[in-house]
């Protein structure tokens, strides 16, 4: 024993910072989570026990756990394509023509970094407001404004259009993708007469697909734990009449609003377990259409 | 098939010139090699040609028409990388197939045009393989195959066989040799493996920075070398350099060269005070000849067809021999080397060759 400890001691001593953290402020809250989800507590008195009664509350009964459902995979269905989009679209641009222009890449990067600050969410709002930049531009051009965020039908749209513009970290990934396909395949394709669009179809999105599947996956996860952006907009509360009520901002309500927080320690494992099955079926269906340089057959 | 025309032809990145006032005639059917060292401007050149890369200078012609603004693709070339640039996701069927696909080709032509590679190349078996379950050897071929497919007027090879091992080198070698007797379409072939260049080429054209040094057939480079550089550069074992003292004595040519007596030469044109005299390996001998000297053996290399001496001569200059017997040899023995003047190669101290008018020799 005294020799292990002389042998081990100095890794495990430097190691325990990590362990206290992963213990006390990771796994231990995720196991408390998982027991409180079948406890009603309300952080006042004791939890207590009540089975799937949570679970089966959250499927049969409570309208806005699918309200908030339906808001969140719209928005992830809405904002996960168009950010990838532009951020592709983007790494291309700087890819071809300002290959060597590191300062570009950093202030497209700026949004993303600035994008998920309290601040920015504050600035949306007002860009959107009734009386805001995007209203008077439009009038410019003769288009009359409109309330895109307190009307219900356009809130989440503004929500998608922020995400899109937060394109930094998925674009440095493609970019980075990008660099690594040998030009030489371009050379070839182009000595063959192979048009743009089907160099861009054939040869650009294949050899990009385990980058893509990459930032699909996170930016997938990404989307579905979206908070800040949609809570500052809707002011907390998830209006326009709940077309901003993201799942995460129920839960958020739900547990530090009227402190149920057995019911959302539910939530959160439910949440949990939807991006689980989404990252599992975009691994399942990953072989058919991602191609590794390096895979044994 | 198409000869090609280069006239003036430059290329300027910015300030910096890489190839200048480049003068070329390109036989219709011919195995012309682009030779020299890293940097000479030849793997340029060829993607000049191609397309892949502007001209800054000067005009390309292929048959009669000028290239100049025309895309890679309407040049009717094909190219093999030196990657072999094959598209990983894709069968070695789809790659064969791919570049047919542009051209509206119909689907049993495209098919006609694949199997005849595949027959050509011997890769019918490995067609539904992609490229990373292929050797180097079986990449090259497909990559050949690929440009063959496109029955091109112009085939352009980019040094495609130096990621191959020696041995699948040589059979490379043999190989594309066969086939461009068997298309007979023009090839124009870049390597710096000057071996690779004298055993493929029709012709060869020399480069250094940029300018071409001599274009000749691999005999007349070997034989007549325009200059010292080429003299150099073609030839393995590498070609002994002495320097000499040439003076004017009785109207021959005396040279005097560090570590051998003093020779003249007859009909020498011009007799530059600090000349270079050449010879080949090959021609030293170790029985005699118009000049000889003593030498002291300082390495052996046994190649078993042939044995390489690495000798002294007496000023301490060291001199390859290349010798055919089985006579063994040990280091420090001590030896008479000598040599024809009909095999010595004569350059000015500019380095450009000096060429008797005659090859009659005598000894002074």
């Amino acid at each position: 024993m005294n020799r292990f400890i002389a042998r081990n001691g100095p890794a495990y001593a430097f190691l325990l910072p990590w362990f206290l953290g992963f213990f006390l402020l990771a796994l231990g809250p995720i196991l408390a989570s998982l027991y409180l989800s079948f406890t009603r507590y309300d952080m006042v008195a004791e939890p207590r026990w009540v089975g799937f009664d949570n679970y089966v509350y959250m499927f049969t009964r409570d309208r806005r756990f699918w309200k908030a459902l339906n808001v969140t995979f719209t928005y992830v269905a809405l904002a996960v394509p168009a950010r990838l989009i532009m951020a592709l679209v983007v790494a291309m641009l700087l890819d071809k023509g300002l290959r060597t222009i590191g300062v570009y890449r950093a202030i497209f990067y700026l949004p993303s970094l600035l994008g998920s600050s309290i601040a920015i969410a504050i600035l949306w709002r007002q860009l959107f407001a009734a009386d805001g930049v995007v209203n008077r531009v439009l009038a410019d051009f003769g288009i009359p404004s409109h309330a895109w965020i307190t009307d219900p039908n356009t809130s989440i749209y503004t929500l998608v259009l922020l995400a899109m513009w937060q394109f930094g970290s998925p674009m440095l990934i493609f970019l980075a993708g990008l660099r690594s396909i040998p030009r030489d395949l371009y050379e070839a394709a182009e000595i063959d007469g192979t048009p743009k669009w089907r160099q861009f179809l054939r040869i650009t999105l294949p050899l990009l697909a385990p980058v893509i599947f990459f930032n699909l996956v996170l930016q997938t996860i990404e989307a579905f734990k979206t908070f800040s952006s949609a809570f500052i907009i809707s002011n907390g509360s998830g209006a326009p009449a709940d077309s901003l009520l993201f799942y995460t901002v129920y839960l958020f309500n739900e547990a530090f609003k009227f402190f149920r927080m057995g019911y959302a320690s539910a939530l959160a494992w439910v949440l949990l377990i939807i991006i689980a099955v989404f990252t599992g079926i975009a691994f399942l269906t990953s072989k058919y259409w991602v191609h590794y340089e390096n895979e044994r057959d | 098939m198409a000869g090609l025309t280069l006239r003036n032809v430059g290329k300027r990145y910015g300030a910096l010139s890489v190839i200048q006032g480049l003068n070329l005639d390109i036989r219709d059917g011919e195995f012309l090699v682009l030779v020299g060292p890293s940097g000479c401007g030849k793997s340029t050149l060829l993607r000049m040609i191609a397309g892949l890369e502007d001209i800054t200078d000067g005009t390309i012609a292929i048959g009669p028409k000028i290239v100049n603004d025309l895309p890679a693709s309407k040049r009717e070339l094909s190219m093999v990388f030196q990657s072999y640039a094959l598209y990983p996701h894709m069968t070695v069927a789809k790659n064969l197939a791919f570049g047919l696909q542009n051209f509206k080709m119909p689907k049993a032509e495209v098919e006609r045009r694949v199997a005849e590679a595949a027959r050509i190349l011997q890769i019918e078996k490995l067609m539904e393989r992609k490229p990373r379950q292929l050797s180097g050897g079986q990449k090259q071929r497909v990559a050949i195959g690929r440009a063959i497919v496109r029955e091109p007027q112009l085939f352009l090879f980019d040094e495609p066989l130096s990621n191959l091992d020696a041995e699948l080198r040589v059979q490379m070698r043999a190989e594309l040799a066969s086939l461009y007797t068997r298309l007979g379409t023009t090839m124009i072939y870049v390597t710096h493996d000057q071996v690779e260049a004298m055993t493929m080429a029709s012709r060869i054209v020399v480069l250094r920075g940029g300018h071409i040094e001599q274009v000749g057939t691999p005999q007349e480079l070997y034989e007549r070398p325009q200059n010292l550089f080429v003299a150099g550069f073609i030839g393995s074992p590498k070609i002994n350099m002495l320097q000499a003292n040439l003076s004017q004595v009785n109207g021959l040519t005396e040279a005097r060269v560090a570590g051998l007596p003093a020779f003249s030469i007859p009909n020498l044109p011009s007799a530059p005070a600090n000349a270079t005299l050449c010879v080949r390996p090959a021609d030293v001998r170790l029985d005699g000849g118009d000049v000889t000297a003593s030498v002291t053996v300082k390495l052996v290399e046994y190649l078993g067809s042939e044995t390489l001496l690495h000798v002294a001569l007496t000023s301490g200059q060291t001199v390859l021999v290349s010798h055919g017997g089985r006579s063994a040899f040990r280091m420090g023995d001590a030896l008479t080397i000598g040599f024809d003047l009909t095999d010595l190669h004569y350059f000015d101290d500019a380095g450009q060759r000096i060429e008797p008018t005659q090859n009659e020799s005598r000894l002074q």
